[in-house]
């Protein structure tokens, strides 16, 4: 690394691109617009070849060059690189050629995407000299900005609304965070966030450090792009809270594109929201390019966001690449889970519910067209959200250790068709 | 009668680094135009050629997001609390 900022050039607004230093700020003061972090793309083009990655360990930080950091990350250095599994059997169930799910559910160290993200945001926050982080939070970014924090040695204050799945609250509270429980929606603990970031000294991960934390999400593109054996897919189907991950991932997909690793070959991105809080899918079937901001009422909590920070932008990818979105209810998201885990072994997160439940329809409304191929995300965990299947999958039968009975058991199974 | 607005960050340069000013506005629409009566400068950074509150401009009348209300129109009583919040990323 030559200079002192990596190959990171400025923070550049999104709307009328006045530069701004790369210090922990988000907003431009002209404009609201959100900052994003510009990269020096002829200096990256010159190491990131596909055999430097090769070598390198097999972690999103494969990427480096493209990840916002001046030096060598130091916090989450193992995250990423999640298995893209090939679904055969899922494809088979929903009518198409080919279908991979990139597992995001067994990322490390706490079992969702934003591992990616938190491990970004906390090793530039290092490098910026903080020593507390926090995060608003709808679960899963609590859980990896915890534990993170935890491993640094950095104070963590995390804010989420205090009707969590309790999987997700304990997984926060487990790592010795301090966890504020917000009697209110996702929407408001953010504007209260909003508030407490003014106020206090601290990296949040998603507010003043939002432009680096944000760009953690590309990391997944790069990983699709490699394990296809470096291609973009033509179709990928991507969960939207905020809809900053589908922004990230078609960036990531672009830069690729960029600096030579992959052929520009135009994938398109499809959103995926749970009906219960649709603001992105309703306007983008409306043919709108502004959402109307909703309350949420869904199973899916962690994509519980009704004003989504990121939708006009989301509505402009799928616009611009050819995608769409689509929204399932809360019975089509357990549906989506129980089909991807009886089917592929993998428990998803309701979330995941919501991009399998979405892919299904998408494929069979002839969008993603049958003799094509997908990319679905899975973003999170099934273990951190029991409750939402609790009662759904049936329950087991209790017998006694005791072989007669359990003869007695299968006869009756078979009888029953079980 | 005063009501209270809370001031991003980024919009306190405007507001001689104040966090908390007043007006007496009726309305949110007519708050914004105090503002900048107050304030030089700030109404742009709210609002957009057309008047329309900006893309990525969030405000609150007690709490509640005045899309849910009556946007520009949305009513202002004595004490009520407007927050101006920059839209942020996901969790």
């Amino acid at each position: 690394m030559s200079d002192k900022h990596g190959y990171m050039k400025a923070l550049k607004c999104r709307e009328c691109g006045r530069e701004y230093p790369l210090t922990a700020t988000h907003v431009c003061e002209f404009d609201f617009g959100p900052l994003e972090v510009a990269y020096d793309y002829e200096r990256i083009k010159k190491t990131l070849t596909r055999e430097a990655i090769a070598a390198r360990p097999r972690s999103m930080w494969r990427y480096r060059e493209l990840l916002p950091v001046a030096q060598e990350p130091t916090v989450g250095t193992q995250a990423g690189f999640t298995p893209l599994v090939k679904a055969d059997r899922l494809a088979k169930q929903l009518g198409i050629r080919e279908l991979w799910i990139k597992n995001d559910a067994v990322n490390y160290p706490t079992l969702s995407f934003k591992d990616r993200v938190v491990s970004v945001a906390l090793s530039r926050s290092k490098e910026l000299g903080f020593e507390t982080v926090a995060c608003a939070s709808t679960g899963n970014l609590a859980n990896a900005v915890a534990a993170q924090a935890a491993s640094a040695g950095l104070k963590a204050f995390v804010f989420i609304p205090a009707d969590l799945e309790q999987g997700k609250i304990l997984n926060s509270l487990i790592y010795g965070a301090q966890v504020i429980g917000i009697k209110g929606h996702y929407d408001e603990v953010n504007r209260l966030c909003a508030e407490i970031a003014g106020k206090f000294g601290w990296a949040f991960v998603n507010v003043n450090m939002r432009p680096y934390y944000a760009e953690g999400s590309k990391s997944m593109a790069y990983e699709i792009a490699e394990q296809l054996g470096w291609r973009t897919p033509p179709h990928t189907v991507v969960p939207m809270a905020s809809g900053s991950l589908l922004t990230k991932i078609h960036k990531g997909y672009q830069e690729l594109a960029k600096v030579g690793l992959v052929a520009d070959t135009a994938p398109k991105i499809f959103g995926a929201q749970a009906t219960g809080c649709s603001p992105i899918s309703t306007a983008q079937k409306a043919g709108l390019d502004f959402f109307k901001p909703v309350k949420p009422n869904t199973i899916a909590k962690s994509l519980a966001i009704g004003t989504p920070a990121d939708g006009f932008y989301a509505l402009k990818v799928m616009r611009d690449t050819g995608g769409c979105a689509e929204d399932v209810t809360d019975e089509e998201i357990r549906e989506g889970i129980r089909l991807l885990a009886e089917t592929e072994g993998i428990f998803a997160e309701t979330a995941g519910g919501v991009t399998v439940g979405v892919a299904k329809k998408l494929i069979a409304a002839g969008k993603i067209p049958a003799d094509s191929s997908a990319v679905v995300c899975v973003t999170g965990n099934g273990l951190k959200t029991l409750e939402a299947m609790q009662g759904h999958c049936g329950q087991a039968r209790e017998i006694k250790p005791s072989l007669r009975e359990f003869e007695a058991l299968l006869e009756q199974m078979a009888k029953v068709g079980a | 009668m005063p009501k209270k607005v809370r001031i991003p960050t980024p919009l306190r340069k405007l507001t001689n680094n104040e966090e908390v000013v007043e007006v007496n506005a009726d309305t949110i629409g007519a708050a914004i135009a105090e503002l900048q009566a107050q304030f030089p400068g700030i109404g742009e950074r709210l609002v957009d050629d057309k008047g329309e509150v900006r893309r990525f401009v969030n405000v609150y009348v007690n709490e509640e997001d005045i899309r849910f209300l009556k946007n520009r129109e949305t009513p202002l009583k004595d004490g009520d609390e407007i927050s101006i919040i920059p839209a942020i990323a996901g969790g």
